[in-house]
Formats: structure tokens, sequence, C-alpha cells
């Protein structure tokens, strides 16, 4: 799903798992095209703006097949940058 | 035990978050602007770049095109905005359970407790701006003092996301040569009742004499020169942004003493016309409608009733008030003076209940013509159209309700137990 203000961000499907606690972890992430992507690890998480998609929110910085990368879940939806 | 109480302003709040969302606008001119189809929308807020070109807050859209062409217009996107102010207020909560709403982009955060000293207010104001601009990705601006009028003060003299601090010892030298304008609830025509007075600085305020200050404001004058002198001792509540739009009302006392049941329709349809017009200002529809009279003998008393649809609309709130006039207080003419007041405020695109007798044709005709008043208002003056019922009296035509000074709740709530009538 493409974002109404910038379309180069796009919106993923994601499977998290929710904690009793009420944090989420991020599990995998389903592009459009290709199979799903497992998160290996995550390694921070924190409330940062994301400058290069626009927007905010928490950001998970994940590590997957050996790349850190910054996953921002803004209000329930989810999207990537780097 | 001294005060400390921070102010903290979002800079640029609406085109700040904007920009944030959408990174191909961050480097031009943006401006916020109320419906950007209709003729008459407005600049809500501008960014940094935009301000370079002299674009202000309330000028019309095909102004600030014409001083800058390549303004990028974007429309207001409320749900985000009020998203990011709790988010902010959820920064501020961390410090102190004080933290008072003004407005979506504004807040008073309390921090005065035992060993707590402007020193540490400062640098709790430092790490709450490093916070904002890291976590959130806008900007504010901190005003730290030892009360809420300069603390608010200080947040406006350095922009953006910078810390200014008021100190009891040196606000004389910081605060009292700035233009009187600055100062809060000064308004324009504040203003220029005060510089008709040769008062043009927040010192010259301070020092006006106290009987002066009350001749020229009345009670306000007494409130303003204490504000001016560092005398507010008003608490920080707890308030969040929709909390303190709880109603809105206006109320006056006539060039003379009300003494038929027309000069009472006369102004119920005076004090309605802007109490609607300031609803549809602010989105809102009313539920309620109250009123309030006092007689010549000085004696208050009040009564309300719920409307069989939320309203906004100039002629519903006035036969309501009249209605309740007619029943209640019609016995205790001449009255002093009057007050109407409108709660239960719901947003005005929430659901409506359709009517079985078919009459909302006519409803929507008449929004339909109050939209136009505003928009005849909105370009040549209040003065430029008025009904008939308030023509009959020419000192009553001659009341400019816009220009009277209405102080929203939040600020001057009756709860907060401050004070500020002549020492005796």
């Amino acid at each position: 799903m493409q974002d109404r203000r910038n379309p180069l961000k796009e919106y993923l499907r994601v499977r998290v798992d929710c904690e009793p606690d009420g944090r989420m972890i991020p599990l995998a992430i389903y592009p459009d095209e290709g199979g799903p992507e497992v998160i290996d690890k995550v390694l921070d998480v924190r409330e940062a703006p994301s400058l290069k998609m626009g927007g905010q929110g928490v950001r998970y910085t994940c590590r997957m097949r050996g790349q850190e990368i910054y996953l921002f879940c803004d209000r329930g939806q989810w999207f990537m940058e780097g | 035990m001294g005060r400390v109480i921070l102010h903290s302003d979002a800079n640029s709040y609406y085109a700040s978050v904007e920009c944030l969302y959408t990174p191909s606008i961050r480097e031009k001119p943006v401006a916020v602007c109320g419906d950007p189809e209709a003729r008459h929308g407005i600049v809500l807020t501008k960014n940094q770049i935009a301000k370079k070109f002299g674009i202000q807050t309330g000028e019309a859209i095909w102004q600030a095109k014409q001083k800058c062409p390549s303004l990028v217009v974007v429309p207001p996107d409320y749900d985000l905005y009020v998203h990011f102010s709790e988010k902010m207020r959820a920064i501020y909560a961390q410090y102190t359970d004080r933290v008072e709403a003004f407005g979506l982009d504004e807040n008073w955060i309390g921090l005065t407790q035992p060993g707590m000293d402007i020193r540490e207010g400062t640098r709790i104001a430092h790490e709450i701006r490093s916070r904002v601009r890291e976590e959130l990705g806008i900007t504010v601006s901190v005003g730290v003092s030892f009360n809420k009028v300069f603390a608010k003060l200080g947040s406006d003299m350095k922009k953006p996301d910078a810390v200014t601090v008021i100190g009891e010892d040196g606000y004389r030298e910081k605060i009292w040569p700035l233009p009187v304008s600055e100062l809060l609830y000064v308004g324009p025509q504040t203003t220029k009742k005060l510089m008709k007075a040769n008062v043009n600085t927040i010192g010259q305020l301070a020092n006006m004499d106290l009987t002066a200050a009350e001749g020229l404001l009345g009670k306000n004058g007494v409130m303003l020169k204490a504000f001016a002198m560092g005398l507010d001792e008003s608490p920080v509540m707890k308030m969040t942004a929709t909390e303190a739009v709880k109603s809105v009302g206006n109320s006056t006392t006539p060039p003379h003493d009300l003494e038929s049941d027309e000069d009472v329709k006369r102004l119920c349809y005076l004090l309605s016309e802007s109490i609607a017009r300031r609803l549809r200002a602010q989105g809102f529809r009313a539920g309620v409608v109250s009123i309030s009279v006092r007689d010549v003998n000085l004696t208050t008393n009040g009564c309300q009733r719920k409307l069989g649809d939320a309203t906004s609309n100039t002629g519903e709130i006035a036969r309501m008030a009249y209605a309740l006039y007619m029943e209640r207080y019609r016995a205790r003419l001449p009255l002093r003076s009057m007050g109407i007041s409108c709660g239960s405020l719901v947003p005005e695109d929430a659901p409506v209940q359709l009517s079985m007798l078919g009459d909302d044709a006519a409803r929507e005709r008449r929004d339909a013509l109050e939209r136009t008043l505003d928009s005849l208002r909105y370009r040549f003056g209040h003065q430029v159209i008025q009904r008939a019922v308030v023509l009959a009296d020419r000192q009553y035509a001659a009341i400019d309700p816009t220009t009277q000074t209405i102080h929203p709740v939040a600020f001057l709530r009756e709860d907060r137990g401050v004070n500020y009538a002549r020492p005796s």
C-alpha cells in the first residue's frame, strides 16, 4: 500500500509477536514481490523520525540478511527505511 | 520555594509535521491552509522558508501566492496533529503530571517541587527540546520562568529549537523593553487602547498607575498589569488540548439596560451571531444553550436547555436563548447584562439524525446563508451586513461582537483560585 504523501513509501505486511506487556517484536516482512524476509535480530527499539521516507513512530533497528535496516511502526502501519 | 514553569511551543507546528511526513516538500516554501478548494481558505501555518517571503498566518491563499508563486499549499490533517500533540505531551508527562495544553502545539509544564530551581528547570528544558527533536523529528522552543505568563513569553523569544530563561533577577531587563502586544491576552484591540494611552512596552504597562489601568481596560487592566509585573500566580493545571475547549460563550453589558422583550431579543441575536461564528470557525456544533442574566441589583441567574439537534446556526441559538428568557426571567426586567454560552460541543462533521418531518432542506439553506454571511464579513468587515432585528437600535448596531475580548476558558477558569481584584 502506497503513502499519499510519498509515493516511494510502501506500507508492508509484517509478522509480529505481541508480548503480554504490550511490546511488539517484528519477526518477518512480506514484500509485494518475493517471499517473506526473516528478521534475524532486533538490535534497538526507540521512538524516532524517518527522515528518508517521511514519518515517525517506533523505530526497530533490525538485522536482516546480514544488513541493518530500520523498520518503523507508525499508528499500526509498518514501513521500511534503508 | 520558587516556582519553576516551562512553556513549550512547537515551531511552525502543522507545517513542521507536514514537512516531516513529506520529504519532497522539505526544502520548499510550505503553507498549511484551510480547504484550498474554497476561495477563502486561509494560511494556518507556514514553514520557515515561506516566512521569509513575508507570508503571514491568517492571510488568504491568493495573497500568499502573490508573495510567493512557488508556495506549496497543503491541506490540514488534524488527526495527525492531534496524534503528534499527544506524543509531545507523553514526553512532558515523564517529568511531571502537571502538563497544561494551550492549543495543540503549546503546553505549560509545571516542575515546581522541593529541590527544584531555575537551573535544574533549564537543564530539563534542554533535555525536552533535544528529545522532541530526536524522537519526534520536529522542534520546540521552550521558555523557563517562575510564572506561566513569562514562560510563554520566553518560548516566543528564541526560535526554533531553543531555550530562553527568564529568572526573577533579570526579567526587567529582558521583558520590560518588549512591545506590550507580546504579553499574553494583549490582543490587537487592547494594544490599540494601550498605545493611545502611550503605553507601548510591557515595562510601561507594569509601571502604569493601577487606577489608570483599570479605567482604561477594566478588570482586565488590573490583571494585565499584574502579568507585566511578574505577579501571575495561576498554577499549571492537568489539562489536555481537547478538554480546553468545552464551551463557547459571550456576554456583554449593552449601552443601556434591557428594558423590553425587544431589547433582549436584539441582544440574543447579537451574542448568538458571534458565538455561532466562533463555533463554525472552530468546527463545532453545540448541543446545549445556556443563558445568564444580571438584573439591575447585580444578582446573576442562569439556566440551560438541550437543543433538539446540535447546531452552529445563529437563529437556532438565539431562539433557544430567547425562549429561556421568556420562560424564566421575563419578570426580572430591566436587566443590566446578559450572556449566552453553548456547550456539549460535537465536531461539525459528526453524524446528524435526519428529521422525520423533512425540514432538513430548510436547515441546510439556513446554514448556507450563515456561511455566506461569514464570507462577506471575512472580506468586508463585520458591519457590512446586519440583521434587521439588531439594526432597530443604532447603539446596538454599532457593537462589533468580534472586537470584544473573549478569553478562552482554558486560562481564566474560575477554579484556579487566583484573584486579580484590586488590593483594598
